[in-house]
């Protein structure tokens, strides 16, 4: 009899019912995030998905084109290859590099203590914090013999005439790459700072009795572990940065840039949605874009979970 | 006990608890942090010598980076351009407190209070609805916006400081940052909690958040500096529901006739974060260096 009453409570425990309501204070907890999340984030974006497949100029109701603007995309729009080349580039230099330097340099700053700490963390979150970052690479990069660099390169003899740098086709790449690694202490880094705070001081001196040698060792065998859960989040935040970069390229180069050398997905979207008002377009580069971080995204956790094994 | 350890470190002493310190590493590290950090703190230099050019310096070409003769001209300009606004100056301030406090207050409470069931309950639906939190930080923001506006006219906040704030609630970050950090904490010592009859909220509130101050402050600062950064947008028509951000920014758009102004304003556009940003990160303590954390 005992054990089938246990049988019973065993199988009203697995059904859904039973552990919906058991977990409800969980579910109370997450009501108000949800609820919010459902409205301004699920929402939207469902629309968004919907009006890919439409043709919306923001003016008239949207009308069902099916998968044209798809095939419009991948088939038809010569810019939209060079964007994606460009975006894959920007996306396969910067992000891992970008990555490896909030990294380190959370890493270095976590040797100090305190004010001292806080303060160098300022410093190199600078041009994350204040808003005039491109005013800066604007002076550097001016087109004429009075920009610093230009300044700098005509002193030394390496060249003999003033580049019009964002202008010339084959330096926008690059110097658009050089930009984006010194913006690159953003979210991740300070995440990094704030792991690196919450990693069990034990944990270090135990390793040292285990004949973990330097501080190489210790990164890779004590810290690094310890702090996966950040740096899968500096990993998602790294890719959703790197893929949607296109405030710089529009600032230093504009929009569109020459020749489209600086042009990125997201540039593309821009020109779509808010300059030639093609809502619908402008919403199936975004999925396309979204599809290709989602990929990218499976691949690099992947890579992420082997850390210290 | 430890709380005591942690006050007596000095600032500057690099922590006992360091082992495996060679010289030459150090050197290293420290020799290419500081030629880095000449670089990164560029900008932080032009914007506090720009304030304190006089007009002339200003406009001097080819520009310089360092002032010759620092003044606090700009800001007196500013202050008489205050006087001229529309509304009056104060309510710009006073809805930029509104929107930044009540933005990143709420964001960083809602957030976490969803992060720590995510993280340490067990309950139908857990993966597939931290799966779409993940996921939706993916989809560009750009194209979001349009069905955004048509939900915010549709749920009538359209016009309101809700308009600005409710969807920062729910920003993905905040929530994927706070369960991340909420994930490390060793189940036993919620366990222990729960033996002694406390309540999930109670244990959220005196045992999880305390545990993640480094995580919320950093998520404070994210969200501070969002949310302050804010000029309305669209979703807010009436002159005397704008933000600081706006107004400022109306007074910059005079051109070179308010040179002088703009430059004080973009000092205090970025003073104000970064003020936020000291306080905070000064009191990123070492949290898991006590005791009872160890498994």
């Amino acid at each position: 009899m005992a054990t089938k009453e246990a049988l019973e409570l065993a199988r009203k425990q697995k059904t859904l019912g039973y552990r919906l309501k058991q977990n409800r204070a969980s579910y109370v907890m997450m009501a108000p995030y949800f609820i919010l999340f459902f409205f301004f984030t699920v929402a939207p974006v469902v629309i968004s998905i919907g009006l890919s497949f439409t043709y919306f100029n923001m003016l008239e109701a949207p009308t069902f084109v099916g998968w044209e603007n798809y095939v419009r995309l991948i088939l038809e729009d010569d810019i939209f290859m060079v964007a994606l080349k460009n975006t894959m580039l920007f996306a396969v230099i910067t992000g891992p590099i970008s990555y490896f330097l909030c990294l380190l340099f959370a890493w270095i700053i976590n040797e100090f203590n305190g004010k001292l700490r806080a303060f160098l963390t300022l410093i190199f979150y600078a041009p994350s914090i204040v808003g005039n970052a491109y005013l800066v690479w604007n002076i550097i990069l001016t087109g004429d013999r009075y920009g610093l660099l230009n300044g700098l390169l005509l002193r030394l003899d390496i060249i003999n005439e003033a580049k019009v740098w964002m202008k010339t086709e084959e330096y926008i790449l690059p110097i658009l790459i050089v930009v984006q690694l010194w913006l690159s202490l953003g979210t991740g880094f300070l995440a990094f700072i704030a792991g690196l705070q919450t990693v069990d001081r034990s944990l270090y001196e135990a390793a040292a009795i285990d004949g973990v040698k330097n501080r190489w060792q210790e990164l890779y065998y004590v810290t690094l572990p310890a702090m996966k859960p950040q740096l899968m989040f500096g990993a998602v935040m790294q890719i959703t940065q790197s893929f949607a970069i296109a405030d710089i390229s529009i600032n230093l180069a504009g929009n569109p840039s020459v020749n489209y050398a600086g042009a990125t997905v997201v540039t593309h979207l821009l020109d779509y949605g808010s300059t030639k008002f093609e809502m619908g377009y402008a919403s199936a580069i975004a999925t396309v874009l979204f599809l290709l971080m989602v990929g990218t995204n499976k691949f690099v956790q992947k890579i992420l979970r082997r850390v210290g094994e | 006990m430890a709380e005591a350890n942690l006050q007596k470190r000095k600032f500057f002493k690099l922590k006992p608890t360091k082992l495996n310190r060679s010289r030459a590493g150090n050197g290293l590290l420290f020799g290419l942090m500081i030629i880095c950090g000449l670089f990164m703190v560029l900008p932080l230099v032009m914007i506090v010598n720009n304030a304190l050019k006089p007009l002339d310096e200003l406009f001097q070409f080819p520009p310089k980076i360092f002032v010759r003769n620092p003044t606090l001209e700009s800001f007196s300009d500013l202050f008489v351009l205050m006087n001229d606004t529309w509304v009056p100056f104060s309510r710009y301030i006073l809805n930029t407190l509104i929107i930044t406090i009540g933005g990143t207050v709420g964001h960083v409470l809602v957030a976490s209070l969803a992060a720590y069931p995510l993280a340490k309950h067990d309950f139908p639906g857990k993966k597939t609805l931290f799966r779409m939190v993940v996921l939706s930080m993916m989809f560009s923001w750009t194209v979001t916006q349009i069905p955004n506006y048509m939900i915010i006219s549709w749920l009538h906040i359209n016009n309101t400081y809700a308009a600005l704030i409710l969807p920062a609630w729910q920003f993905g970050m905040g929530l994927y940052l706070m369960k991340q950090f909420m994930e490390q904490l060793p189940d036993s010592l919620m366990e222990s909690a729960r033996l002694d009859g406390a309540s999930e909220y109670s244990i959220f509130f005196k045992i999880v958040m305390p545990n993640v101050k480094p995580a919320w402050l950093t998520l404070a600062i994210f969200q501070f500096q969002q949310m302050w950064g804010n000029t309305g947008g669209m979703f807010l028509r009436n002159e005397e529901l704008k933000p600081l951000q706006y107004a400022l920014q109306q007074i910059t758009a005079g051109g070179a006739a308010r040179a002088g102004a703009s430059a004080a304003v973009t000092f205090i556009i970025a003073a104000i974060p970064i003020t936020f940003f000291l306080v905070c990160q000064s009191n990123i303590l070492e949290t898991m260096t006590t005791s009872g954390m160890k498994e």
